[in-house]
């Protein structure tokens, strides 16, 4: 799409190189933004994964990892979140299409697997809360409570943009800033799952190693 | 329940006379500031050209009137402490209680660092990247407006707390557990981190910002090889920025959260880790010190080119080396505390690194020196802070590979020696180069040069005050005094930090003097009028514009067919002189429109920051409710460009034939 218009730039003027094209089309310097930006958020999360890492032996003789967590509700939040990454994509293809019955409806879908994840999240967060496991009594729960919140935080953030967008979408229509936006979106929507593969990873699966 | 959280009339310490006096005096300039400008009836321009503009140059000089006002509340800061030490030997114990001390100390790092250096820096990348890639404007202008006031929130925090509570006694880094709630109760370290964490936020929006434009927005023609050196630096700088300051971000979320919600991240019980911070502050830490000197490296690189009239000497080198302590700079972090007790191997490993650092640096230095040698150096005030900077920057970065010695830094950790090191460094590398820079580009922002007399005053009052203040902490730092110390029984230690106090008055003239400078220069500004644009015979794009620029840079793009682009351009206009001058057709230019949301955000985050410092919670969930209808009201604005219509481009170039001799 864009980049190609830059090459043909590049053919019919004979520069040597799409470096020496001149600027970038507006939809190739914002989304090239926000992957900087998405970048930054990934180097924010290492520094909780580092955090994690040193802390997760410093249990402070409360229960760890294997006591506490409920590896079937942190599967079907898996589901919903990898589920929710496919349905946003079907909507970025229905915004390509300037579908608009298809974009909201591929939206509601991802809204609703979203506010399902959070809600398990929340849910598991309650339940060791309940259960005494609090991030005030250890080191480790402090460094769980954070790296997982964190990320719920984002998911949270992530569905309220949504909702926005789709306030654009009804207000605005397809117009170029929104459909920016809805792009920005949909990468902030797969980073997210991104992490959670890590998360998933390093907190779930090797926290109930023996 | 109480409505305003821990804030009483207790926060106010009208028992200290020092504080209320600096109080009274800052309330005193704000307000007669205020008055001056609605009596004169300067706020509406105020408001429509400066405050809600979202051109770079605009936000570059903001930035920078920032810097300089912090410079003298950081400096004064300074004074304070040499005045202090100066007295307080044997059994004296000074003029400041240490409870007051540690807070003058505290400040007056995170504000020299946090909000002198990088608004500066920041500030001078604003003013002259766009411009030097040939482009009208940042990849994000908006962005570029909300990161500038996300950094005033910041300032204005950390100043509110002179007056209205504490700022932390921890030093500038806050290290746990002292900065825990158990040895912190008050409201300092809760200033610090929020005014921190509020600008950081900016800062890292800067960084976005800038390594979008410099990779996605260069001027046609304009390849990589092709970029001015301080354009380089500048990425360099901004992809460390967006490197770091999230890790600078998520350290002091944790922080806040042992502080706040009683977790125990860097706590000593629960099984906290305390050294966990201090690594992670460092790995934030490290990258900013090359966050700032990269970019005055780059600035030093313009100036020495223009003033000997010879393109840069190894440009290539001086990319790669650039590149090379970009990436380096990540590799360092554990020299600020070989102390920490870990195994030999790791400490060798840093320390070898840390000393790798030294290689690139020294191939900069010998490329600056082999541009001017041959070469017809007219010495300017620019040049005169470079070769200044020369001098004491290598002498620094001596004392600093003598300190990445692991066994060498278990005698000089924690002592003046170090203070004398970064000081050397950062006064000798950054502050050298940001007074080269302001006095090469301030013609080019305002359209009038500096006075040269008082700006070769100002350099050499500062030259030598930095020695005089700084030499004697080396000594001091052999003979066993360590940092931050509010009196001392060793009467041997005291003619040192007289004569340091004798350098830091000195360093005080030198201000005055820049102070002297600007205003003699103001007032002379008829004569010191340049028309031409370009009035050191630069080499680089920012000069072929008018000074200073129109709102859109350059009415049409300029083609990039080699390094030192200007340059070549007015030798090849010099070589065939009798061209016929060619009428040119200007095009509409589309620009992004003003916007408040910058200003209005701000507002928000002063008082979610000041609502959280002091636990009013409903006001902490009003500011950030207004913060989102800010960015709602944002988004769904109507329109975000105005077209610049093709007769005002025309008019404004006929007026100014700068671009027009070419």
């Amino acid at each position: 799409m864009n980049i190609a218009v830059a090459v043909d730039d590049v053919r019919r003027e004979a520069l040597p190189s799409a470096s020496e094209a001149g600027p970038a089309p507006k939809r190739i310097v914002v989304a090239y933004g926000f992957w900087i930006f998405l970048l930054s958020d990934i180097v924010m999360f290492s520094a909780l994964f580092a955090a994690y890492a040193v802390l997760v032996r410093a249990t402070a003789g409360v229960p760890a990892g294997a006591q506490l967590f409920n590896q079937v509700s942190v599967a079907i939040e898996t589901a919903c979140l990898l589920v929710s990454t496919y349905t946003c994509g079907m909507m970025s293809l229905a915004v390509n299409a300037r579908r608009r019955a298809a974009t909201y409806f591929f939206a509601v879908v991802t809204f609703v697997l979203g506010a399902a994840f959070l809600y398990l999240e929340v849910r598991e967060f309650a339940d060791m809360i309940a259960r005494g496991a609090t991030p005030q009594r250890s080191a480790f729960l402090s460094a769980f409570f954070t790296l997982v919140g964190c990320h719920g935080l984002h998911v949270a953030a992530g569905l309220a943009w949504l909702a926005v967008m789709m306030a654009q979408v009804a207000v605005r229509g397809f117009r170029a800033s929104v459909e920016r936006r809805l792009l920005c979106f949909a990468l902030f929507w797969h980073a997210l799952d991104i992490v959670w593969v890590w998360l998933f990873t390093v907190v779930y699966l090797m926290g109930v190693r023996p | 329940m109480n409505l305003l959280g821990k804030l009483t009339w207790d926060a106010i310490p009208f028992d200290q006379p020092i504080v209320m006096a600096a109080t009274a005096g800052m309330v005193a300039a704000i307000v007669l500031v205020l008055g001056w400008v609605t009596l004169k009836g300067y706020v509406p321009y105020l408001w429509r050209e400066w405050i809600t503009s979202v051109d770079h140059k605009r936000i570059g000089v903001m930035y920078i009137v920032l810097a300089l006002i912090m410079l003298l509340r950081g400096f004064s800061d300074a004074i304070m402490m040499r005045s202090q030490q100066a007295l307080a030997a044997g059994g004296a114990q000074g003029y400041l209680p240490p409870e007051h001390f540690d807070q003058v100390f505290s400040a007056h790092g995170t504000i020299m660092i946090f909000f002198m250096a990088m608004p500066f820096v920041i500030g001078v990348m604003n003013l002259v990247v766009p411009l030097q890639l040939g482009v009208r404007d940042m990849a994000f202008p908006t962005l570029n407006s909300v990161a500038l006031w996300l950094t005033a929130s910041g300032i204005l925090l950390t100043n509110i707390s002179l007056a209205v509570g504490e700022f932390a006694k921890t030093g500038w880094v806050a290290y746990p557990p002292l900065s825990e709630l158990q040895f912190s109760p008050g409201v300092g370290v809760d200033y610090y981190l929020w005014a921190l964490q509020i600008s950081g936020i900016g800062t890292l929006m800067t960084g976005i910002n800038f390594v979008t434009t410099i990779l996605k927005t260069r001027a046609p023609g304009m390849g990589y090889m092709r970029m001015p050196v301080f354009c380089w630096t500048a990425l360099a700088s901004n992809l460390l920025m967006v490197a770091a300051f999230p890790v600078l971000t998520a350290t002091f979320a944790m922080l806040l959260l042992d502080r706040y919600l009683g977790f125990h991240f860097f706590s000593v019980d629960g099984q906290g880790n305390p050294m966990m911070y201090v690594n992670l502050f460092w790995v934030w830490g490290h990258p900013e010190v090359y966050i700032l000197i990269l970019p005055a490296f780059g600035i030093f690189s313009e100036v020495i080119a223009t003033f000997s009239g010879k393109p840069l000497f190894g440009y290539r080198s001086m990319v790669a080396a650039t590149m090379v302590i970009c990436v380096l700079s990540f590799l360092v972090w554990l020299h600020h505390f070989f102390t920490m007790g870990a195994t030999a191997d790791i400490n060798g490993f840093f320390g070898i690194m840390t000393m790798i650092i030294a290689v690139p640096t020294g191939v900069k230095v010998f490329n600056w020196l082999f541009t001017m040698y041959g070469g017809r150096v007219r010495f300017t005030v620019p040049v005169l802070w470079s070769i200044g900077f020369m001098v004491t920057f290598v002498i620094g970065g001596m004392t600093g590979v003598l300190m990445a010695v692991p066994p060498a830094d278990f005698q000089l950790h924690n002592s003046l020696f170090l203070v004398a090191h970064f000081h050397n460094v950062i006064i000798g590398g950054v502050v050298f180069g940001l007074l080269a820079g302001f006095n090469y580009w301030f013609p080019k922002a305002f359209g009038f040069t500096l006075d040269e007399r008082w700006g070769k005053r100002a350099f050499w009052c500062w030259f030598i005050g930095f020695y005089l203040a700084f030499m004697p902490l080396y000594v001091l730092g052999l003979m066993g005094m360590t940092r931050r110390m509010q009196h001392y029984d060793n009467l041997d230690w005291q003619p040192w930090l007289v004569l340091a106090a004798i350098g830091a008055a000195v360093i005080l003239a030198g201000i005055a003097c820049q102070v002297v400078q600007l205003v003699v220069s103001i007032r002379d500004r008829k004569q010191h009028r340049d028309v031409t644009g370009d009035p050191w015979g630069g080499r680089t794009l920012e000069w072929s514009t008018a000074s200073p620029p129109p709102a859109w840079n350059f009415a049409v793009l300029p083609r990039v067919a080699a390094r030192d682009t200007y340059w070549n351009s007015k030798q090849r206009a010099r070589a065939t002189p009798d061209q016929p001058f060619q009428a040119r057709e200007y095009e509409p230019i589309e620009m992004p429109r003003n916007s408040a949301i910058g200003f209005v955000n701000a507002f928000f985050a002063v008082v979610t920051g000041f609502a959280l410092i002091w636990h009013i919670w409903w006001m902490a969930g009003a500011g950030l409710l207004g913060a989102f209808v800010t960015l709602l009201a944002f988004a769904f604005r109507d329109k975000e460009e105005v077209e610049i219509p093709a007769e005002q481009v025309a008019r404004f170039e006929r007026a100014h034939q700068a671009e027009v001799v070419l």
